[in-house]
Formats: structure tokens, C-alpha cells, sequence
């Protein structure tokens, strides 16, 4: 595997000017802008890494007259919060990233979906989104951005979910196929990127794909932002080139303690200070939608479990019944496991548990819970059990 | 004073009187109240010609849509890993001795409610809440309690 080490970058809340690189965007074709996202080699930012160019090629080839371009701005993943950065500093960026990918797909609409923790964001993204409009008039280009708010649902953030909340209904996913691409909000084609993809790919429009393509690694190109918090002396955010290990990543926001690093939030995974030094950050390793949560040695992964696991019962939908249950009697399991009700032995049977939900539950929350899981009990089981 | 009246007119003369309105509306009526009553729910369902079920079932699936009377003043502490690890507790009990109430519970002059609440995005300056939707950050007892009473003076 490539090591690239830890290298800054100021890409996405760089500044630049809007009206150039729209201008510039709109001139190119639709073939072409899609073709300089697959060289790019971008992938979606959210967390999931489908690779960008791919959903918009899937999205432009539908036949459909009427498409949209929906911007997930429902980070809800604990321990991300660099979208609303992106949203407070850069919203045009974001407003931008949305014109260019209407062009290629063959969208007038786009939706911005805000979860409604930043509503206080609201009234002055309105404003920019005025004088977003008033730019692209300028261009000579149509395109329109509405932005629906969410109103504290997690779960809402899965693509299917965030379509059925638009249009006014629990936020329960859909069955997939069909794919967002075919079938998507008001089940028309949707192509629905991340907050970060869409800013990514208005700078590989600024900056060209050959350029994104210096930082990272093969499997994960360019930089991302990161959402640093925990035990750390610096925690915030942070663009880092994608391709790093863990153990680098200790060596800049450690606190000199560090015993685990949470990658990718509580769906994500748990990596132990013995693995720090082979594990990647990205897509060949571990992925993440930019969560990096540092835990020294004062903290209890029982608690960090126990912690995520109430996260994952309150904010599951309740739809399926491996996810809905499966939350709940992980919760209750290590509660008994460590009160002492339940042997150590017990763990092993919801391990299993884990698993089978992995395979069974509907979408991505259900199957992701075994995650953090696994890899919590797995690497400190004596903490769990103790 | 809740009064419903008019107000889901106006709203379904804003955003429409299709089921994708419905989410908007709600959502400005707990802008405006804080909560939905059943009588706010069955109005809706009227002016939308949607059962009350169906209004009733989507405002239950979302935390900040509440069927409950919450007051004036909706304080909700996150309660997840980071500003749980970062003093969660405190600000907690801390809010409860000032307005003299528990987690869930609201003050008898209606004016604050107090929740706790997933992941508001705050990690970084934990612990963090939000006050109807006004974030405060990086904040310790002395500071949570200056805000509550900055806010009781309201």
C-alpha cells in the first residue's frame, strides 16, 4: 500500500472566484464535465465513497426530462461537523458544485437538504443563495436551488430516507433497486452527493483532475476534510491529503496518550493503538466521511460503546426488525455482560448478532452498527467485560 | 397563547397544499409554538386532505417535530460520545438546579424545556447545545448558567 504521510491542503475552503469557474464549468460539455470527475478519481465525501463521476454518468444516461440534484446536508454521523464549516464559509462553492453537476446530469432543480440543527445557518445562506441565482442569471444559465430542512433524524441522512422527508414523509429508506440514479426524490433520476463532494467538484473544475490527482493515494485521490475531536489539543478541522496512517494522524492531534481512534464516526470503526502504524486512512483501509474521534487512555470503551449503541436504538427507524432489535439487544447485552448478569461468553453470540444484522438490516445504519461493534469489543473486550 | 387559526392558512398559502408542504409546515408552526398540538395536526390534515394519521405519524418520526407542550424556550444538550466525554453532565445538572426541573421535563410557566439530544455537530467545542435553534459552545457550568439566565430575563 502506498504511505503518503500527512500533508495539508487548502482546497475546499480556498478561495476562488465563483463566477470564473462557473463560467468556465458551463462552457464545457456534459460528457466532459463527467469525464473530469471519473479522472479525478473523486469519491463521494459523505462517508459511503461511491465515486462521483460514476452517479452522475448513471444519472445523465436516464432519459427522464425532469431530474434533480440533491445536496445531502444532513450530517448527523457523530463526530462530523465540517459540513456546516463548508456551509457557513463557502456556501457558494456548495451552491456551485450544484450548477456544475445539474449540467452534467440535465438538471434545472436542485435541493439542498439542511438538517435541522442548523437552522441558524438558514437566514444567511438565504441571502447567498440570492446572489447565487443573480450569478448564474448573469452567466446566462437557468438553474434554481431550494433548500428543505430536516428536523432531527439521523437516519435521515441515508439517501432513500432524505428523499422521503422532501416529500413530507417519515424518514424511512426506501428498498433499493431502484438506485437514487434511476429513481430518486419525487422518484424522479437523483443524483445526491455530499456537501464536500459537491465543493470537490467544483475545484477539479477550477484546478483540472491532473492536479486533484497529486494528493492521495490510487485508491483515494485528493484530500478531504477532516472533523477532529475527542481527546486532542487541537481538535476542529482540518484538510488533509487522503492515504495517511493512523499512527501519523496520532503523531499531529494526539495528546501524546492516544489509545484508539474512532474512524468515520459510530458507524465507523475502531482502531487500537497497536494498529495504528498499518492502518490507512481511506478507502483502502479505513474510510470515513471525515470523523476522526481520539480516545486516550482516561476513557472508558465501555462507556464509548455503550455511548454509541443508545445513539444507534434512539435513531433507527424502527422499520426492519434485524436493525431495530438487533440495536436494542446489542444495549442491553453488554449492559448484562457487564453487570455481570450475562458470562463473558455472551459477547460472542452478539458478535454474531452484529453480523447477522450486517447482512439483514434494510440500509446502511442497521448494517453499519457491527462496526464500531466489532471493533470496539474486539480490540478491548476486558474493558467491555470489566 | 397557541391558536392555530389562521396561521395553517397562511402556511399551506406559503408552501403549498401538496404532501411535500407538509414537512415546511409543521415545521413552522414548532418554530412558532414549539410543539404541535393534536388540534394544530388535525387542522393540517384538513387544509393538506390527508388523514390525521398520516400527520400524525410523520411529526412522531422526527425529534424536533414534538407532540408534547414544550416551552418557550426548548434546551436540548447533546448528549453524544464527545460532549459526553467533555462534561455533559454538568451543564446538565446545572440547567436542572437553576429551572428546577428534571431531563424531559418542562417548567410549570411554560417558558423552558429540557432535553438531551443526539450529535448537534459541535464536537470540536463540546459541550455544546441549543437553545430553540441557537447553538452555544465550549461551555462550562458558570457559562451554561449565565445563558439560562440571560434567557430567563427575556
Amino acid at each position: 500500500m502506498e504511505n503518503k504521510g500527512l500533508t495539508k491542503v487548502d482546497l475546499i475552503f480556498e478561495k476562488i472566484d465563483n463566477y470564473e469557474v462557473l463560467a468556465k464549468g458551463f462552457k464545457m460539455s456534459r460528457d466532459e464535465i463527467i469525464q473530469e470527475m471519473l479522472d479525478s478519481g473523486l469519491k463521494g465525501r459523505g462517508g459511503a465513497g461511491f465515486p462521483t463521476g460514476m452517479k452522475w454518468k448513471f444519472t445523465a444516461a436516464e432519459k427522464n426530462p425532469v431530474k434533480y440534484i440533491v445536496c445531502n446536508a444532513d450530517e448527523g454521523e457523530p463526530g462530523t461537523f465540517k459540513d456546516r464549516e463548508i456551509l457557513d464559509r463557502v456556501s457558494n462553492k456548495v451552491h456551485g458544485g450544484m450548477a456544475i453537476a445539474g449540467k452534467a446530469i440535465g438538471a434545472k432543480t436542485g435541493i439542498v437538504y439542511l438538517r435541522g440543527e442548523y437552522r441558524y445557518l438558514l437566514p444567511k445562506l438565504m441571502i447567498e443563495l440570492d446572489s447565487f441565482h443573480k450569478m448564474i442569471k448573469e452567466i446566462g444559465y437557468d438553474f434554481n436551488i431550494e433548500y428543505r430542512m430536516g428536523s432531527g433524524a439521523y437516519i435521515c441522512g441515508e439517501e432513500s430516507a432524505l428523499f422521503e422527508s422532501i416529500e413530507g414523509k417519515r424518514g424511512e429508506p426506501r428498498n433499493k433497486p431502484p438506485y437514487p440514479t434511476v429513481s430518486g426524490v419525487y422518484d424522479k433520476p437523483t443524483s445526491i452527493n455530499n456537501v464536500e463532494t459537491l465543493v470537490t467538484a467544483m475545484m477539479i473544475i477550477q484546478h483540472g483532475a491532473k492536479n486533484f490527482i497529486q494528493y492521495g493515494t490510487k485508491d483515494s485521490r485528493g484530500s478531504k476534510v477532516f472533523s477532529i475531536s475527542g481527546d486532542t489539543p487541537t481538535p476542529g478541522i482540518f484538510e488533509l491529503a487522503l492515504g495517511m496512517t493512523v499512527q501519523q494522524f496520532v503523531n499531529e492531534f494526539g495528546d501524546g496518550d492516544t489509545k484508539a481512534v474512532q474512524v468515520g464516526g459510530a458507524s465507523g470503526f475502531c482502531v487500537p493503538r497497536k494498529k495504528f502504524a498499518e492502518t490507512i486512512i481511506g478507502f483502502e483501509g479505513m474510510p470515513t466521511g471525515g470523523s476522526m474521534k481520539l480516545f486516550n487512555s482516561s476513557r472508558s470503551m465501555y462507556n464509548v460503546l455503550h455511548n454509541y449503541l443508545e445513539f444507534f436504538t434512539e435513531e433507527s427507524c424502527g422499520q426492519c426488525t434485524p436493525c431495530r432489535v438487533g440495536c436494542q439487544q446489542l444495549l442491553k447485552g453488554v449492559e448484562k455482560v457487564k453487570k455481570g448478569e450475562a458470562k463473558s461468553t455472551y459477547l460472542n453470540e452478539l458478535m454474531k448478532l452484529a453480523d447477522s444484522m450486517k447482512i439483514a438490516a434494510k440500509c446502511g445504519l442497521g448494517q453499519s452498527v457491527g462496526n464500531a461493534f466489532k471493533s470496539i469489543v474486539g480490540n478491548f473486550k476486558e474493558e467491555i467485560i470489566y | 397563547m397557541y391558536q392555530v387559526g389562521n396561521l395553517v392558512k397562511e402556511l399551506s398559502a406559503k408552501h403549498g397544499q401538496k404532501r411535500e408542504s407538509l414537512m415546511p409546515i409543521l415545521q413552522a408552526i414548532v418554530q412558532k409554538y414549539n410543539y404541535l398540538t393534536d388540534e394544530a395536526m388535525v387542522e393540517v390534515a384538513r387544509e393538506l386532505d390527508i388523514s390525521a394519521a398520516e400527520v400524525y405519524g410523520t411529526a412522531s418520526f422526527y425529534t424536533f417535530l414534538d407532540t408534547q407542550v414544550k416551552g418557550k424556550y426548548v434546551i436540548r444538550v447533546c448528549k453524544t460520545i464527545t460532549c459526553s466525554m467533555k462534561g455533559k453532565s454538568d451543564i446538565i445538572h446545572t440547567i436542572e438546579e437553576i429551572l428546577k426541573i428534571k431531563v424531559g421535563e418542562t417548567t410549570s410557566d411554560n417558558q423552558f424545556s429540557l432535553v438531551e439530544t443526539n450529535c448537534i455537530g459541535w464536537c470540536h467545542k463540546a459541550p455544546a447545545i441549543l437553545i430553540n435553534e441557537l447553538p452555544y459552545t465550549e461551555l462550562t457550568p458558570e457559562k451554561v448558567s449565565e445563558i439560562i439566565k440571560d434567557y430567563m430575563k427575556k
